[in-house]
């Protein structure tokens, strides 16, 4: 075998080799700028909502009644408090069915089972969101009434999925020796899962309830046909009456296009947007430590 | 690892055996729970039969009345009374067409800069940066779009784009509002791109740091490690990523509704409004009076529940045929 390669050649790039690597330092210049263009995306969207929500704050407008429609002054209170009622009672409905879901598939169903209980929760959480408003419509308000209680059982259908798929993965993270310590001890299922494999898990299951509760307070299309005619105070009947909200006020003025509603669905966006990073800040925060509990 | 549960279980059972009290507690709460867990994992399933029940059951008078012509018929007129799906399904399509055009390459990149590139402390702070896009709420984006990005939009955008492809013909002239299929195709790639950034990067750091290593052993450049091992694993994976982020276009209502310009016509340029499947159901319902108008929009929504739910198991179907492969590539390195 006669040496195709001279073993005394300088052991750098030339010609070809000098091409593909002209090459790859372009892609990686490519994945950076890309990378930059999603920041700078967020920024922008973060910045036009901060500049010019900022400048409709104050006391008053998180707590007043809302105005008459194309009047000035008046606050956000009633649709402040809705959302918050129509989150809360959403997450009411979907943590315990969510938690309950995950223990399911992960603790008693066979293999089969719970492949199909997994492929029911990703098509629900593919389902478009407006299809979750006519399916609410066409359940409680048609032939019946707008009412908060609609409204909030379309969100708890965006949170159920994401409430199981987050405790699923959670409750596959609980070693196995705990369990099994547990069944050495001779408890019986039930203590195991109440005493050992939730508590365990409980960090990773309120991170995914928080996150899952900021998207729905953020969702608008499930609230569309459900709780938008509203009055301009504050309600607190939940199950007869249209909730105010923050996600419709904003859509409707936008719909509105005046100037004086423009600077009140900024206010509004402001205060959303804000409580909506703070929860998945939060969540990350508490996920990680959680994370690093679970691990020593 | 391979201890036989249920064996152990009888055994604990046999030898400690609690007192009869004890046993009847705990085979109620056992079976409390059992149920509990049972019925929970059924009402899942009756939710989503129930949502394709009242959707299709909402469209039935409207289905009655245009038979399958609905789905091609492209007028949408109240007082006529004459509806038809073809205006939204081209809408549906050419919007989430761009947004899968424009997310996907910088989706993929932004994955292989975070899986493959990126220092440690950047990528533990630019990844939740970027998935926090998805964050933000449609209401909050679309409102954004329509007083931030579609002045720019009809300012710069679209006479740059018109003066410079101009011979196209999908990038005709400029319009006045800037609102349009265009600009909500913008806003639907802002919404899909968090989703395939995210997936993709997350398949991407499963690919077996061996085998990076190897191709790098045989001379291959950082491009070439991407291309042939990385995304040459994860293509399916990737294929998949997409479905999901096409599943969250096609069926966004709010902010395409509020950049779209709620057009009825079928246009050759992407720059006029028109309107989509799910923001012609947003948009029109709260207005609708008759019952056929009501039953119209529903048959709207079953034509997108349809597209959406086989969109979406494409999807599930391709990732799990891929859960599979990567399985298999796992046990073999």
């Amino acid at each position: 075998m006669t040496a195709l390669l001279d073993p005394t050649a300088p052991l750098t790039a030339t010609g070809n080799l000098r091409r593909r690597e002209a090459i790859s330092r372009l892609v990686r210049g490519c994945t950076t700028a890309a990378t930059l263009i999603a920041v700078a995306v967020l920024v922008l969207v973060v910045y036009g909502v901060f500049s010019r929500g900022v400048s409709a704050l104050s006391l008053g407008f998180l707590t007043e009644d809302l105005p008459e429609p194309g009047h000035a002054g008046g606050g956000i209170g009633p649709a402040l408090l809705g959302t918050a009622m129509l989150a809360l009672a959403a997450t009411l409905i979907a943590m315990p069915l969510g938690v309950l879901i995950a223990l399911y598939a992960s603790e008693f169903a066979g293999a089969r089972v719970a492949n199909a209980i997994r492929l029911v929760l990703d098509l629900m959480y593919g389902l478009p969101t407006i299809i979750i408003g006519l399916f609410v419509f066409g359940l409680m308000v048609n032939h019946h009434h707008q009412s908060g209680i609609a409204g909030a059982v379309g969100l708890s259908i965006v949170m159920l999925p994401l409430i199981a798929r987050s405790t699923q993965e959670v409750l596959a993270l609980v070693p196995h020796t705990l369990r099994e310590a547990s069944e050495a001890l001779g408890m019986s299922r039930w203590r195991t899962v109440g005493g050992v494999v939730l508590p365990a898990a409980s960090g990773g299951i309120v991170t995914g309830t928080i996150l899952a509760g900021a998207r729905a307070a953020g969702e608008t299309a499930p609230l569309l046909l459900a709780t938008t005619v509203f009055a301009n105070g504050y309600t607190l009947d939940f199950f007869g009456k249209a909730v105010p909200n923050i996600p419709i006020m904003i859509f409707t003025l936008s719909e509105e296009a005046s100037p004086i509603g423009f600077t009140r669905a900024w206010g509004a966006a402001f205060v959303l947007l804000v409580f909506i990073l703070l929860a998945n800040i939060g969540a990350r925060a508490l996920l990680a430590r959680s994370r690093a509990k679970m691990a020593r | 690892m391979a201890i036989d549960v249920t064996s152990a279980r009888r055994l604990a059972t046999r030898m400690n055996a609690p007192s009869r009290g004890a046993r009847r507690v705990d085979r109620v709460g056992d079976g409390l729970l059992y149920g509990a867990c049972v019925l929970a994992a059924l009402l899942s399933v009756a939710v989503m039969v129930e949502v394709v029940y009242q959707v299709v059951s909402g469209a039935s008078l409207a289905f009655s009345h245009f038979g399958l012509g609905f789905v091609g018929h492209t007028t949408w007129n109240e007082v006529f009374n004459r509806f038809g799906a073809g205006v939204f399904l081209y809408g549906t399509a050419v919007t989430s067409a761009m947004a899968l055009l424009l997310a996907v390459p910088l989706g993929i990149a932004i994955a292989l800069y975070l899986s493959m590139i990126a220092p440690a402390p950047v990528r533990a702070i630019v990844g939740p940066i970027v998935e926090m896009l998805a964050a933000i709420p449609s209401v909050v984006l679309g409102f954004w779009g329509l007083i931030v990005l579609a002045p720019f939009v009809r300012d710069h955008l679209e006479p740059a784009l018109h003066s410079a492809l101009g011979f196209i013909p999908l990038f005709g002239a400029a319009q006045t509002t800037g609102l349009g299929l265009f600009t909500a195709g913008l806003i639907l790639s802002i919404m899909v791109l968090p989703i395939v950034a995210a997936l993709s990067r997350d398949l991407f750091l499963t690919v077996p740091q061996e085998l990076q290593d190897g191709a790098a052993a045989l001379g291959a450049t950082r491009w070439e490690v991407m291309r042939g091992v990385v995304l040459q694993s994860t293509r399916p994976g990737v294929a998949a990523a997409c479905c999901l982020g096409l599943g969250r276009a096609l069926g966004e209502a709010i902010a395409v509704a509020q950049v779209v310009g709620a057009g009825l016509e079928i246009h050759g340029s992407l720059f006029p409004t028109g309107s989509t499947l799910a923001a012609q159901i947003a948009t029109k319902f709260p207005s609708a009076i008759t019952k056929l108008d009501i039953s119209s929009l529903f048959y709207l929504g079953t034509v997108l529940l349809a597209i959406g739910l086989i969109t979406n198991l494409i999807a599930q179907w391709i990732g799990r045929r891929f859960s599979l492969q990567s399985g298999l590539l796992a046990g073999r390195a």
